[in-house]
């Protein structure tokens, strides 16, 4: 094995213009961002106050960041993918050789799932679930920045597989025996176990620190079932990050050994099973689309009550039904894979209970129905959001119900009707989610507000352009056509896949405008200002600090009586109280052992891939080192003093005075 | 959980007790380590009768272990503990009961 | 010394009514029960794979061919004993019985290393004999379950060694009983996953 072990200049992909187009520009861009963070001075910056933070609010800018980068990279590829199959119809080759194309469907997959949209989730929950529970931050400060850098480190790996070797042709879920060694014999399939893997675990954390926070961290007086439902469904999703992310960890890890070291657990000689694989990958697979959805569920429930100014019509029954969704969301998976033959049995099974599944989540919809019913809606961005998400979903979850069918899932199961069918269910269950809390929350993140106009059109484009590009999925599904094609050769389907890519561009439409947005309302920003800190009139306690919240959070613990508690306060004229005097706050110090820690894991996970052994020990050596030096350091932690905590916190209600009269 | 107590608190009682109670949880799960291996060892059973003494005396002995050792219980600050690992547990039936149906399912139909 | 230090930060953090909020200690223990409980999943999702897997040997060997249930045994023993041993440990940690605490980490710690040099020694034997993880696919499984606990078992040792220096250096203090407190739970944790692993592999397979 020599130095580099596999890495040789070969492996850079010359002879691909695309790719080495799409090079050219991400090396520009890098270049521009570098000299404009080095004009402007801003490296000192970046480290020390976001690199290196333990602040939760800032960690969540982050994750959002990076979703929003990743939502780039998985949207050019679910571009590409359909301009490729509207060229490539009645026998012509279009513009992607198969090898390539291949990588495109399973980059796009992983990325959307694993980048785009556990990052965005993440970043939601990390912003807005202590302060709605009126904590200073999460239980493990230091560990919430490892997770991210753990996440960031597996965004890194895949996307250093464009530029340098290849990814897995395999289709995201990269089944065995396809993804063993001797039908993948590249570093595609390597790069998708390391990277899953690392941010896997990265994911795993955040969902004990998460749980943690929850149990140990509420403000005085708020119980269990006091606490916000966005608080309530993020825990819920956690709950099954920590069940069913080991999952992933344990079956990522036998194909690793199968890979490396010639183990049999899913190969063809042996003895191996590549079906336990497959059912393995599901039982987290399938709880993992409820992480997605169940924090988007929240996040419609905390727009809907705040913008009809009702209190939630059902809490209980809304966070028993989230319980109700987790459990059953282990008990469901195999109808994924009704056609590998188990026994009727086993279909009938896991049949019914996907269709059971279905009746906790129409309890919530009637539950948002019924916190409109008699209040008044405000039509704002996050409503529209809302209000596309209750029809589209709805959609979804029939076609998923038509799906659960095994009988009717043998004709349709890896059929473009599926396509259609999940992507209807996870963009317009959790992607709207986040879209909804990302413009709702926005104001309390920036101090102020998204532009309205824009982010209407943008919502419409998305819309709109959903139903263009997916609605013709479920014609052809129906029309016999099977998933991942690379060209096709039936007539039939061309009308659809012509629909198909001018929806993707409306969508696409809607991405510009939400970037136009994003640059617009900050260059209008003194315009739009949230000088109070409660924009929409809220209900939960993230709207009672100043937006941008103060670092701490909270300068004294809110005491809490009501499941509203921001509510309940203004009722008994109980916000936005002057203190006289102030305690001391303890506060974890910002540290480098998290980004460093990463950077030894991601120099071993590259090595890894790449069969470089003596980088591999020294990556993974690194971060343990790093780990002890943190572990035996008593550099923590500090003390915010009285004087400054009121000198903050006056300025604050000043401004809020003057907001408010 | 009781293990982060600080010590001042403690008296020469404590120690005693708690002594006295990894003993005791030592030496069930010596005796229900002892009886599988025994049945298993010399057939002293039918089949099926080890089978179920074997399992039976291994649940046992988590239980015995969750209680002496991991000291999981029912009290206000140890509960949660107790709860997630009930939880797990619940999980665990589920996935790998359901696991080995599907995959056992399977093969049935391809002998 | 460091106690008083710690205690005195508490009493400063303890907002007025606030008193319980920042149990810092009780959050590390929650933590790492929590991410005990992942750790069993993983555990659980191998299980699951032995299980579906044991009788694929592959015209090689079978588990009644290849384990040694008196070595079995002993290995048992060894680990739990080892158990005590820790519990014994954790007691004097929390009665501030330093040399104490230290004595019983060691035993510990030898009847570690004594239980995974009989694992090491079982995988040799096994390997000589062409009976390696590559062999088959019950091979496989076998090797990677009891191989993922003795890694558990040998990351809990390092961890042991990690402790007993710093006992030595630092003393008992809040810190360290924390972690003395987490090691802990680790070290019965991997006596339980063992008491599973004996009985699913071993015992249900000689069976």
């Amino acid at each position: 094995m020599s130095f580099f072990g596999k890495l040789t200049l070969e492996s850079i992909p010359y002879d691909e213009p695309i790719i080495m187009v799409t090079l050219a520009a991400v090396a520009v861009i890098g270049v521009i961002l570098v000299a404009l963070i080095t004009k402007y001075k801003k490296w000192g910056v970046l480290w020390n106050d976001w690199f290196t933070s333990v602040d939760h609010k800032r960690l969540g800018i982050m994750y959002i960041v990076l979703a929003l980068v990743m939502l780039i990279r998985g949207f050019s590829d679910a571009i590409m993918m359909r301009t490729q199959q509207a060229l490539a119809t009645n026998g012509a080759a279009g513009y992607l050789p198969p090898e390539h194309y291949d990588q495109i469907f399973t980059a796009h997959g992983v990325i959307m799932i694993i980048f785009m949209a556990m990052p965005f989730m993440i970043g939601l929950m990390n912003i807005v679930l202590p302060l709605q529970i009126g904590a200073r931050d999460v239980a493990f400060p230091f560990l919430n920045n490892l997770s991210f850098w753990l996440t960031a480190s597996g965004a890194l790996l895949i996307n250093l597989s464009l530029g340098l070797g290849e990814f897995a042709k395999t289709g995201w879920v990269a089944y065995p025996p396809l993804s063993e060694l001797s039908f993948s014999p590249g570093v595609g399939v390597d790069y998708y176990i390391w990277a899953l893997q690392i941010s896997g675990i990265g994911t795993t954390l955040t969902g004990v620190n998460f749980i943690a926070t929850v149990l140990k961290m509420r403000a005085p007086g708020m119980k269990l079932m006091q606490m916000p439902i966005f608080t309530w469904t993020c825990t819920w999703a956690n709950i099954l990050i920590v069940a069913s992310f080991p999952i992933l960890t344990a079956v990522l890890g036998m194909l690793t050994l199968d890979r490396y070291l010639g183990f049999h657990f899913f190969t063809n000689d042996g003895g191996g099973n590549a079906m336990m694989y497959i059912n393995l990958f599901w039982a987290w697979g399938h709880p993992e689309v409820y992480i997605l959805v169940l924090p988007a569920f929240g996040i419609f429930s905390e727009i809907i009550s705040t913008f009809t100014s009702k209190r939630l019509f059902g809490y209980k029954s809304m966070v028993w039904a989230s319980g109700a969704i987790s459990i059953l969301g282990f008990i469901v998976w195999l109808h994924h894979f009704f056609t590998m033959g188990s026994s009727a049995n086993v279909n009938a099974f896991f049949g019914v209970m996907t269709m059971v599944i279905a009746v906790p989540t129409g309890v919530k919809l009637f539950n948002w129905l019924f916190t409109i019913y008699r209040g008044r809606l405000r039509l704002t961005v996050p409503v529209l959001w809302t209000l596309g998400f209750m029809t589209t979903f709805t959609v979804g979850g029939m076609t998923g119900v038509l799906l659960a069918l095994p009988g009717a899932d043998f004709v349709l199961h890896n059929s473009m009707f599926l396509v259609a069918h999940f992507h209807n269910t996870i963009i317009g269950g959790a992607v709207f989610g986040y879209f909804a809390g990302f413009v709702y929350w926005f104001p309390k993140v920036m101090g102020f507000k998204l532009n309205e106009r824009l982010g209407k059109a943008s919502f419409w484009c998305w819309l709109v352009g959903f139903y263009f590009t997916f609605m013709p999925l479920y014609v052809l599904g129906f029309l016999g056509m099977t998933r991942r094609l690379n060209h096709t050769d039936n007539p039939a389907w061309n009308f659809w896949l012509y629909v198909s890519v001018v929806g993707v561009f409306i969508i696409f439409s809607g991405v510009i405008l939400q970037f136009v947005q994003l640059y617009v309302s900050f260059r209008d920003r003194e315009q739009n200002l949230d000088t109070t800190g409660d924009p929409w009139n809220g209900h939960t306690l993230e709207w009672s600090t100043s937006s941008p919240p103060q670092f701490y959070n909270f300068a004294k613990f809110p005491k809490v009586s009501d499941i509203d508690s921001f509510t309940d306060m203004k009722e008994k004229g109980e916000a936005y109280q002057r203190h006289e005097r102030y305690q001391p706050i303890h506060m974890p110090k910002n540290t480098s052992s998290g980004i460093l820690m990463a950077l030894g894991i991601t120099a071993a996970g590259f090595a890894a891939i790449w069969h470089i052994l003596w980088l591999a020990i020294a990556g993974m050596l690194g971060a343990f080192v790093v780990f002890l030096f943190r572990a035996y350091s008593n550099d923590h932690d500090y003390y915010v003093q009285p004087d400054e905590i009121a000198r903050i916190e006056n300025a604050h209600l000043d401004k809020v005075a003057r907001g408010l009269t | 959980m009781s293990q982060a107590d600080t010590s001042e608190s403690l008296t020469s009682d404590d120690f005693i007790a708690s002594v006295k109670s990894y003993l005791v949880g030592f030496m069930l799960s010596v005796i229900l380590t002892g009886i599988p291996f025994w049945a298993v060892m010399t057939h002293h059973f039918e089949k099926p009768i080890t089978l179920g003494l074997v399992l039976v005396m291994a649940i046992v002995q988590i239980v015995v272990h969750l209680k002496y050792f991991l000291h999981l219980d029912f009290s206000k600050e140890g509960k949660i503990n107790t709860f997630s690992f009930l939880f797990t547990s619940l999980i665990i039936v589920m996935v790998v009961g359901l696991s080995v149906w599907i995959i056992y399912a399977a093969n049935a139909l391809m002998m | 010394m460091s106690i008083a230090i710690r205690a005195d930060l508490d009493v400063v953090q303890a907002d007025e009514h606030h008193d319980e909020h920042h149990d810092a200690s009780g959050n590390t223990l929650l933590g790492f029960w929590i991410y005990l409980m992942t750790d069993c999943i993983l555990f659980a999702s191998v299980f699951a794979t032995y299980a579906v897997l044991f009788m694929n040997t592959d015209g090689g060997v079978s588990g009644k061919d290849i384990f040694e249930l008196n070595f079995v045994a002993i290995e048992t023993a060894v680990l739990l004993v080892s158990s005590i041993t820790f519990g014994f440990a954790l007691i004097c940690a929390k009665h501030q019985k330093r040399a104490a605490t230290l004595i019983w980490l060691l035993i510990t710690f030898a009847l570690g290393c004594a239980f995974i040099s009989m694992e090491i020694y079982e995988f040799h034997h096994l390997i000589e004999q062409g009976n390696g993880p590559q062999r088959s696919a019950f091979l496989t499984a076998f090797f990677t379950l009891v191989g993922m606990h003795g890694l558990h078992v040998t990351a809990g040792l390092i961890w042991m060694a990690i402790m007993m220096l710093e006992v030595t250096k630092s003393g008992l203090n809040n810190r360290s009983i924390t972690r003395l407190g987490c090691l802990s739970l680790f070290w019965h944790f991997l006596d339980v996953v063992w008491i599973c692993v004996f009985t699913v592999v071993y015992l249900l397979g000689m069976l």
